[in-house]
């Protein structure tokens, strides 16, 4: 615990160190940042190189004479040492150059341009109704312990965790696209509404909304409901259960008996005091959940024809399209360090404690 | 005497799934414009009463009275909707620690003018103004700073005078202090204790003073409850707090150092199980 000090008291003069204590602190960001990226590359490139995968014969293919093979590999550096090996690889992925996909041949980062965001889109969407109703469940299951209530948000999150995302998909698609006719079906949009909007973000959602197009909009809208209420389940699950139990220790503080005493009413108590401090280490929660479905998820992304990252990467795996997995594997670790990034500068935003040390 | 509270045999009783445990049982007393203190070992009650005059206890624990009259209104009886306009406004409470009963997220400034406008509709910048006349009555001496700093940064007696500024600027007419200094350091307690007492004084306010420490009361106190076991076991005037006559006073007066007639040995209080027994001792007067 920090020793707190007296304002009152003599305070240093701050205003001259500001600036350069601002530079330290971006010096230190940006270090601290670099060398996570740093060592994510390095562990990527080492997987590349261990994998039993020859890369030279996923090229040129198994019928290629020794010559070819030969200066196939020369002409891909293999014959150099490792950390030269290392070194190139940085630089060309610092350009944006992951290599080509063996698979579609296309450059990887074109691929990755294509599929990252639909599986954004769907996340997004889905941590949205994760974060909007998760977060209400969990406050007032805690602030009604033991209720009916807590027990059904109990029970509910119990389901959200157990059950298998392919069983629920195929078993929703068949209920309210197959019988009730209420969704749509696999894939983003109808097949007849492809490609009619130009491609501006790569979220039907949004580039429908630029292109002023509503009928594709609420195509994609029938599209994605589905996939994304599945996975919002999951995420919804895992948010409220958080939720109470960061709620139920903040209802046990004193500051809320403060709060009460002051003749508040309940819902400002529950909101306005205790929540705010809820949401510190909700932020965290959030986040993870978040950076786990822009992973992609794989199962729901197959069921729903999703054309998504996690399929992506998948399928690049399962025909050993190592440039494409490498790339892909990169991107969602650059995700993750971006979204801690934005989770330790909200948390700054919310906790004056932070902000201090 | 002008009368504010008359509590008529209160009970706050805890149901746990195997038994029931009872906090306070039967007590009874009157509070008027004086400091009366409530003296007690932790688990004896003391602070259990006093939530329970707020209305503060919570499920599983369950409050019952005859009556709890505060200024003809009846406490206990009173719909929560209006229980709250007499929260704050009327009658207060300061907590033992100032690191856990100020929010930590929000300003000190945030955190007094919102305890304000609930019973006041004023502009915020009125109610700013109001703020930080407070903490100037509770002798903070940069009020411009203290209202912008958070509680994090505050020493524990400058969190204590916050507390109590937020406390008293709805203008109530009892304030209950739950042990409001066991958290501070020695020299601190002596300065937020006669700030206390000279608030209380010129405000005409009721103060009900909860502590364990006998000594502490009966100097600053007018009256004194003793309480054990849930029960108000002997009511004296602080002045006369040496002509006790219960053997639980008796003991706990008689295990205390005394500077003027060091002794060799204290004496151990023996507990005696008929005390809890007794019928709790009517303190109205």
């Amino acid at each position: 615990m920090t020793e707190s000090t007296d304002v009152t008291s003599g305070q240093p003069a701050v205003s001259t160190g500001r600036l350069s204590l601002y530079l330290k602190k971006i010096a230190s960001l940006f270090f601290t940042v670099s060398l996570t990226l740093l060592g994510l590359l390095l562990v990527t490139f080492l997987i590349g190189r261990v994998m039993p995968i020859d890369p030279v014969l996923a090229v040129v293919g198994k019928r290629a004479s020794n010559e070819v093979y030969e200066a196939a590999r020369l002409s891909m550096g293999l014959d150099k040492p490792l950390y030269h090996q290392f070194f190139v690889y940085i630089t060309q992925v610092f350009q944006g150059d992951f290599g080509k996909s063996l698979l579609t041949s296309n450059p990887v980062i074109d691929d990755i341009a294509r599929v990252f965001p639909a599986t954004l889109e769907l996340a997004t969407v889905a941590t949205l109704i994760g974060v909007l109703v998760g977060v209400p469940m969990g406050v007032y299951a805690a602030a009604s312990q033991g209720s009916w209530f807590d027990q059904f948000v109990r029970v509910f999150g119990l389901f959200g965790y157990s059950m298998p995302v392919f069983w629920i998909g195929l078993i929703g698609l068949l209920i309210f696209y197959g019988m009730l006719g209420w969704v749509g079906g696999p894939g983003r949009l109808d097949i007849f509404y492809e490609d009619m909007i130009p491609t501006i973000t790569g979220m039907i959602l949004i580039d429908s909304l630029i292109a002023g197009d509503m009928t594709i909009f609420w195509n994609a809208v029938s599209h994605i409901i589905l996939p994304s209420l599945i996975l919002g389940y999951y995420s919804l699950a895992y948010i409220s259960r958080m939720t109470r139990s960061f709620m139920l220790e903040e209802l046990a503080s004193e500051y809320v008996i403060t709060a009460r005493v002051k003749g508040m009413s309940e819902q400002a108590v529950l909101w306005r005091h205790a929540f705010r401090n809820v949401l510190i280490p909700l932020i965290t929660v959030i986040a993870l959940s978040y950076a786990t479905l822009l992973e992609g998820s794989v199962l729901t992304e197959t069921i729903f024809a999703w054309p998504g990252l996690g399929q992506y990467i998948t399928t690049s795996l399962l025909s050993a399209d190592m440039n494409a997995v490498l790339g892909g594997t990169v991107v969602v670790g650059i995700l993750f360090v971006g979204l801690n990034l934005l989770s330790d500068f909200l948390y700054k935003i919310v906790d004056p404690r932070a902000r201090q040390s | 005497m002008k009368r504010f509270l008359t509590v008529e045999d209160l009970w706050v009783r805890f149901k746990t799934r195997y038994d029931m445990v009872e906090a306070v049982r039967g007590v009874s007393f009157s509070l008027g414009r004086e400091r009366l203190g409530i003296v007690g070992e932790s688990g004896s009650g003391k602070s259990m009463t006093g939530r329970a005059l707020l209305g503060l206890v919570r499920p599983p624990g369950d409050v019952s009275a005859t009556r709890i009259d505060f200024l003809g209104q009846d406490l206990h009886r009173l719909p929560e909707k209006k229980m709250r306009h007499i929260r704050g406004k009327e009658i207060s409470m300061v907590m033992q620690d100032p690191k856990y009963s100020l929010n930590p997220v929000l300003t000190v400034g945030e955190q007094i003018t919102e305890a304000y406008r609930l019973h006041n509709r004023v502009s915020q910048k009125i109610a700013r103004a109001k703020a930080l006349e407070m903490l100037e009555e509770v002798q903070i001496r940069d009020p411009e700073r203290v209202y912008k700093a958070y509680p994090s940064e505050l020493s524990g007696g400058m969190g204590q005078r916050v507390m109590i500024a937020m406390m008293l600027i709805p203008d109530p007419k009892v304030l209950i202090a739950d042990e409001p200094t066991s958290a501070l350091d020695v020299t601190v307690q002596l300065k937020i204790l006669q700030l206390l007492d000279q608030l209380v004084e010129k405000r005409g306010m009721g103060l009900i003073f909860i502590s364990h420490d006998l000594p502490l009361v009966s100097s600053f106190c007018d009256r004194i409850l003793i309480m054990y076991g849930g029960r108000i076991v002997e009511t004296c005037r602080a002045d006369q707090l040496d002509q006790a006559t219960h053997p639980y006073t008796r003991g706990l007066l008689q295990s205390l150092p005394d500077i003027r007639h060091p002794r060799e040995r204290l004496s151990v209080l023996t507990r005696d199980e008929s005390w809890k027994q007794e019928e709790s001792v009517n303190a109205i007067i």
